[in-house]
């Protein structure tokens, strides 16, 4: 392979695979993300109750008249385009995508990426901790369970992981909105948003201390689902890596148990599950829209909801592509960290 | 003694068997089907035999001209010597309403209480059996014959063919399927008909890539190669001798789909895109819970513990059928 900028040395030739990599499966992603936006575009434009009729039911209170109410359809199809056919729509959508311009939304006139912008921080925040949660917790279970394997303890974590991977997280939220949210039973966590309404008021700390007390309810949620699946991986991952030769190897040189466990079985076993916070990312956007629905969250989700409900198509068609767009880049960065870590594995 | 070799589910059975929370699981989802399969039974305001004036009748079974607007709590009222009726275990139809019983808690009258219709929740749960598991089945079925078509496809030709299967499979991966779900749910008029559709249609991929990975390993066997010598056409290759030898990995990713399939139909029904109403589903049930959610406890707590238990009960099933049909762990 020539690298690009003709460096010759091993180190830097290493290191230019990797981008060449990055750069051949940065083109790959981009007819899977023309797919994934034009397949969303022909949906939601084919779906019945258009933006038009929405204008009517919103605007024409006391409108009678079908002949008036026409009127509105066609001059708002006119206003957004609608009155053109789909793949010519599309194409546009298109050019405007290409300067990173999703448009306006159909709700309140503004632009689509800002109003995304404002909401995406809340929505990474609530998934990226979540996901390192996941893992800090996951991989000591993993670990300690397949290390006492068939004792008590390890049975008792296979069936607590078994069922919190078949709880719903809506339920699971309504159950905390209910029991500890306050009514008739007991009042420990806030239910509602991010702050408290008196947050302006409170010293820093107070301030952090307020923000924490608000997420605990919702990260729970979205956190021991990927919990219980990845330590899962990770147990059977360390079981099988405990009984590969290198192990028998190590112990048979007298190594402690510690290094054999830590630096030898434990290092081999945790390649898999990089892979898996790929798929995590996109089961986290998912899952915030109920989850920030339920908790009134300002976040991605949440806005998600509203557009659809509104048949908002500029913010639709900008979160489908964004949250595309995030879920390839997870992706595309598992792989290279699955490259990085495993030598067998070749970036050609 | 003649003795024949078992046969592949035999073996698979056998194996199955010999786990117990598997067996606890099967036992779970053979019930759950029973209970959707007799719910006119288990819940109904006609009893399931009465005797009235000398005569005997089967209200639930056939409906007869004679009792057509009857009350039958009243009719049994007015019972003579030797009249009786037996009403089945919860004596209230899923959509018969009685605002003056409205939020009751579980009491003797109603096990598991009313919701703000007055109507009875355990009478409504039995029902929602059936939604949960028609559009499970419905929605499995379909993504199983498009992922098990597609796969198989692109697995037995290889090359090109393979080439835009695989990349249609990613792009359905990346996409934010839930998000996807209810923006058409959203869009399209509420009808269980077309939740069954739209789950079917986002969920083939995993089976799709299952499939195809089987036919990779298979398609170069002997039995192909002979079968190929024999003069079996493509078609008949694919589907009765290669897909035959790949279905057991695809019936353990169709029980893990139900469960998937029913936690996704519930929390649409949560959000509100469900079947419409009066039908019963165990998820608006909880989604009405909301309303009430400083004091409804039951409204929230049995309809989503029988969406974990049906769900837990299809995720054990898969776990040991996915065990029983691994050589490795074969004793």
């Amino acid at each position: 392979m020539v690298c690009p900028d003709g460096t010759a040395e091993v180190r830097a030739g290493e290191r230019c695979a990797v981008r060449v990599y990055i750069a051949r499966r940065l083109l790959l992603a981009v007819p899977t993300l023309l797919g994934i936006t034009a397949i969303t575009f022909v949906i939601i434009q084919l779906a019945p109750g258009s933006p038009a009729a929405m204008a009517v039911r919103l605007g024409g209170e006391g409108v009678r008249s079908d002949a008036i109410a026409q009127e509105i359809v066609e001059q708002t199809k006119k206003l957004y385009g609608l009155d053109k056919p789909i793949p010519v729509q599309y194409v546009l959508w298109l050019k405007r995508l290409v300067t990173f311009d999703f448009g306006t939304s159909y709700k309140d006139q503004r632009n689509v990426l800002e109003k995304i912008a404002e909401r995406l921080p809340v929505s990474l925040q609530l998934s990226l901790t979540s996901i390192f949660l996941v893992y800090l917790i996951a991989i000591p279970i993993g670990v300690y369970s397949s290390t006492h394997q068939h004792s008590l303890s390890d049975n008792v974590i296979t069936v607590s992981l078994f069922i919190l991977y078949s709880l719903p997280n809506f339920w699971v939220a309504t159950l905390f909105i209910m029991f500890l949210g306050g009514g008739d039973f007991l009042n420990v966590f806030p239910i509602y948003g991010l702050v408290s309404d008196n947050y302006a008021q409170l010293t820093f700390w107070a301030k952090v201390g307020d923000r924490l007390w608000h997420l605990v309810l919702p990260i729970t949620c979205l956190t021991y689902g990927g919990l219980a699946s990845i330590s899962r991986f990770g147990r059977v991952g360390m079981l099988e890596a405990i009984r590969q030769d290198y192990v028998r190897t190590a112990r048979a040189k007298g190594l402690s148990e510690k290094v054999v466990i830590f630096k030898h079985a434990f290092r081999n076993s945790i390649i898999p599950i990089v892979t898996l916070l790929a798929t995590l990312l996109p089961a986290m956007l998912g899952g915030s829209v109920i989850i920030e629905s339920i908790f009134s969250i300002p976040g991605m989700g949440q806005l998600a909801f509203e557009s659809i409900l509104s048949r908002d198509y500029p913010v639709i068609m900008g979160i489908t592509t964004i949250s595309a767009l995030l879920t390839l880049i997870g992706i595309l960065l598992a792989d290279v960290c699955y490259a990085l870590v495993d030598p067998r594995i070749s970036l050609e | 003694m003649k003795r024949t070799s078992q046969g592949y589910w035999a073996i698979t059975w056998r194996q199955f068997r010999k786990r117990q929370l598997p067996m606890r699981g099967l036992v779970l989802v053979v019930l759950l089907g029973l209970v959707a399969l007799l719910a006119p039974l288990l819940a109904n305001n006609r009893p399931l035999i009465m005797r009235y004036q000398g005569t005997y009748y089967f209200p639930v079974f056939r409906e007869h001209p004679r009792f057509r607007n009857v009350d039958f709590d009243e009719l049994a009222a007015t019972f003579e010597k030797g009249d009786f009726a037996v009403f089945p275990p919860v004596p209230y139809t899923p959509t018969q309403y009685d605002l003056t019983e409205h939020l009751q808690e579980p009491s003797k009258k109603h096990l598991l209480g009313t919701d703000d219709r007055g109507r009875d929740v355990l009478s409504r749960m039995i029902y929602g059996t059936r939604i949960s598991l028609s559009v499970g089945f419905v929605a499995v079925g379909i993504y199983i014959a498009i992922g098990t078509v597609l796969g198989a496809i692109a697995g037995y030709y290889a090359g090109k063919v393979d080439m835009i299967i695989s990349r249609f499979i990613e792009i359905m991966i990346c996409f934010p399927t839930f998000f996807l779900i209810i923006a058409v749910i959203a869009f399209l008029p509420p009808s269980i008909y077309n939740i069954m559709i739209v789950i079917g249609i986002t969920g083939w991929t995993r089976v799709a890539r299952l499939v195809r990975g089987e036919f990779f390993r298979l398609k170069g066997q002997d039995f192909v190669t002979s079968a190929r010598g024999l003069g079996a056409t493509h078609f008949g290759i694919i589907f009765r001798h290669v897909l035959r030898n790949a279905l057991g990995p695809v019936f353990v990713s169709a029980t893990f789909g139900v469960a998937g399939a029913i936690l996704t139909e519930s929390a649409l029904s949560f959000l509100g895109f469900g079947v419409p109403p009066p039908t019963p589903s165990w998820g608006d049930i909880l989604s009405q819970s909301r309303q009430y959610i400083e004091f409804a406890w039951w409204l929230t707590v049995f309809p989503g513990a029988a969406i974990f238990l049906t769900i837990t009960a299809y995720n054990l099933v898969g776990e040991g059928l996915r065990d029983a049909i691994d050589p490795r762990l074969r004793q």
